[in-house]
């Protein structure tokens, strides 16, 4: 038993985190994801920006506030239902800008072929990310390719950085939550997971799922203005009454509400029976083993708002086309700090986790 | 969603839980035994909802949490060779053997996949003649009949590039070894309602008659395991111990005898090691003399060993439901899910991952 391994004074058979390799798991958007950025990258580029561990860093270049960020793309399979790797290589960018209020502006892009990979399909996953910027009304100004021998990468990975620029004084952050704050939820959850994973598995539905990937920022564009009266030239006119927004993407609405929560030093309840989720995702999930709390979605949002403000942005949220099914799911409370609490529908109440790695289907 | 919503009701789950309570005149010791069960307890808060009266003990129906240590170190190694490939039911990879786990086995080049079934296993050994591939066959008699269809499809069609590491576990042996414990507590069973799927109520009835307790074969909705909960204590209350069945829309008396058949041509009862608990007598299921080509111990000719658990880890008594999860002074600190000291934390049907997961915050 010699490489037995020592914690705290006791003998581990088995310590996960003390093992000396990447795993997948590290990669899930959960707790390993986040010993990973706290153990190696925080302390190798210690600055306050980076400090605030927000989806996007805020930066103030001579009076100018702009948004920037960046996000690598390596879904499998390339094609699925609702998008492909270069839709969603737009998508996730500029909505990793719209949480912090920016609208988004410009975009680099940078691809990492494998030799092999067809040129066909090349084109069609450029054309698509080419589409997905126009329809964002954002322009890819700068980009990079490279290739690598067959073997050492998977058909194509895709780097995005974008740009954006934050209106007026506007500041979102987890730590403006507040007790009393409402969490309102942009609509159905999963869809996203669940369409990749239907495709992987070879799932069939009467209607088939499909991934919800889109741009938020003219959803988020439509809350600032019912929140601040934040005009669309950037005016602002009072306080704004959102705290903070997340895209619930990988590790699902879970991690996202996790992540306020820990932020924040609050805790979140939310209500069961308020979180909408497609009776196709629900039959997935149930099939599959796996909770649709903690399934990915690439075109939700979840919102800390002030509670007297929650309708009227709730009922903006429902009047933009991205938005129709939002709800009210939760409110901030003093009880329980860091951790996320759901009633259930039966009326009791459990802990909403983060996991620890990626969800792994039950075996039975 | 048809057939699960009406067993989530809020109103008949409340109006079954006064019911319940209302009925027992005192205290009454129930264990659930399928992890699947402990899981959907937790996770709707049942104990919650049940009050003081009765006390759900776990039971170690968490077949990812009783294999034992050494298979997990048998299926690393194998995972390491090369060439090999090495199928797995995706909940096993985070749980540590003596040294490691088949994620870290992964990480460091070994080929270990994860399948829904085995029949992907097959697909995988088909399609690459050059690999041999490996399906950790773990489970209880749920997973069985699949697995041994499996080792059956890879005769028929002569497949000599796949074998099954075998490490499965029967439920009634257990139960058998939990009620002859001087230590026993428990006054009434949950039996496991995909079990008796496959193998129908006979040998159940048997254990309500040898040890005069009280099963109900049950669901694993909450609506489910609430109306089984009742159906037990009206039993307790009259006195009766009697095989009653709640899960009539998937149990039959008899079972599933296309099933049981496929698993007794491949299978055959041996003595086996559970995780936490020990050898238990003729309680786990190994492939025949007749398919000894398809069992990856002889196929790799892998030794015996043995592995010691932590000392400070409970999860023996936990898996005979002696305590609960939250008598550890571990759980939460110095045992979690990224760091489990023993299997029930690892697998969501764990007990102590349930009670991690869903019940810290009371």
């Amino acid at each position: 038993m010699d490489e037995t391994k020592t914690i705290t004074g006791i003998i581990c058979p088995a310590p996960l985190p003390a093992g000396d390799t990447v795993v997948l798991g590290h990669g899930s958007g959960g707790k390993l994801s986040a010993e990973l950025v706290r153990s190696i990258f925080l302390p190798a580029f210690q600055n306050p920006e980076l400090a605030k561990l927000n989806d996007q860093a805020v930066l103030n270049v001579n009076g100018t506030r702009l948004a920037f960020t960046t996000d690598s793309f390596v879904v499998k399979p390339l094609f699925f239902s609702g998008g492909n790797i270069g839709s969603l290589a737009v998508h996730g960018t500029i909505n990793d800008l719209a949480m912090a209020g920016a609208r988004p502006l410009f975009l680099s892009v940078a691809f990492i072929l494998e030799e092999g990979f067809s040129l066909t399909e090349l084109r069609r996953v450029v054309n698509s990310l080419s589409q997905a910027a126009a329809d964002a009304d954002v322009q890819v100004v700068t980009g990079d390719t490279k290739v690598v021998e067959r073997g050492s990468g998977d058909q194509i990975f895709i780097n995005t950085t974008g740009i954006g620029l934050v209106p007026g004084s506007l500041e979102l952050s987890a730590d403006r939550a507040r007790p009393g704050d409402k969490v309102l939820l942009s609509g159905y959850i999963g869809d996203h997971g669940i369409a990749i994973l239907a495709q992987r598995e070879g799932l069939e539905f009467e209607s088939p799922i499909q991934s919800d990937s889109a741009a938020l920022h003219g959803l988020v564009a439509k809350m600032l203005e019912a929140s601040t009266g934040i005009t669309p030239s950037g005016r602002e006119q009072r306080g704004c009454a959102i705290r903070c927004m997340r895209d619930p993407t990988r590790g699902g609405l879970s991690s996202a509400l996790n992540e306020i929560a820990e932020q924040s030093k609050m805790g979140i309840q939310i209500e069961e029976p308020m979180i909408p989720i497609r009776e196709e995702v629900r039959g997935a999930c149930e099939m599959l083993g796996l909770d649709p709390l903690y399934v990915a979605n690439e075109g939700k949002l979840i919102a800390i708002v002030e509670s007297g403000m929650a309708e009227p942005i709730l009922q903006a949220m429902r009047r933009h086309p991205l938005g129709t099914e939002s709800r009210l799911i939760g409110t901030v409370t003093e009880r329980s700090p860091g951790t996320v609490i759901m009633r259930t529908a039966l009326g009791t109440t459990r802990i909403v986790d983060m996991l620890a790695g990626d969800q792994l289907p039950r075996i039975c | 969603m048809k057939y699960i919503d009406e067993y989530r009701d809020h109103r008949i789950a409340h109006a079954l839980a006064a019911e319940i309570c209302s009925r027992a005149s005192r205290k009454w010791v129930l264990m659930e035994i399928c992890g699947g069960q402990t899981h959907t307890i937790m996770r709707y808060g049942l104990d919650e909802l049940l009050g003081e009266k009765i006390e759900l003990v776990h039971g170690p129906g968490c077949p990812v949490c009783v294999t034992p240590l050494e298979m997990i170190d048998k299926a690393i190694e194998l995972a390491s060779l090369p060439n090999v490939t090495l199928v797995s039911y995706g909940d096993m990879l985070r749980v540590p053997g003596s040294r490691s786990d088949l994620f870290h086995a992964k990480a460091k080049g070994g080929d270990v996949r994860v399948a829904y079934t085995p029949v992907e296993a097959l697909k995988i050994a088909r399609e690459d003649p050059r690999r041999r591939v490996v399906f950790l066959a773990i489970g209880f008699e749920t997973t069985a009949p699949a697995n041994a269809m499996a080792a059956w499809q890879a005769k028929q069609e002569g497949l000599r590039n796949f074998s099954m590491l075998v490490s499965h576990v029967l439920v009634p042996p257990a139960i058998r070894a939990l009620m002859s414990s001087p230590a026993n507590r428990v006054q009434g069973f949950i039996a496991p309602g995909h079990v008796c799927t496959v193998m129908g109520c006979e040998e159940y009835e048997a254990l309500a008659h040898d040890f005069r307790v009280p099963f109900v074969v049950a669901g694993f909705e909450p609506v489910d395991l609430l109306q089984a909960v009742l159906m037990l204590v009206r039993q307790l209350e009259a006195g009766s111990a009697e095989l009653e069945n709640q899960y009539v829309r998937s149990v039959q008396a008899h079972g599933n005898p296309a099933a049981r058949k496929v698993m007794q041509d491949v299978f055959e009862i041996a003595d086996q090691k559970w995780r936490g608990i020990g050898p238990i007598a003729a309680s786990g299921l190994r492939l025949r003399e007749t398919y000894a080509d398809y069992d990856a111990v002889r196929v790799f000719g892998l030794h015996d060993s043995t592995a010691e658990e932590p000392a400070e880890c409970i999860s023996s008594q936990v898996l005979q439901g002696l305590k609960k999860p939250t008598e550890c002074s571990a759980l939460g600190s110095r045992c979690t899910p990224e760091n489990p000291l023993g299997a029930p934390m690892v697998s969501n049907e764990g007990a102590c991952a349930a009670y991690y997961h869903y019940r810290r915050h009371t």
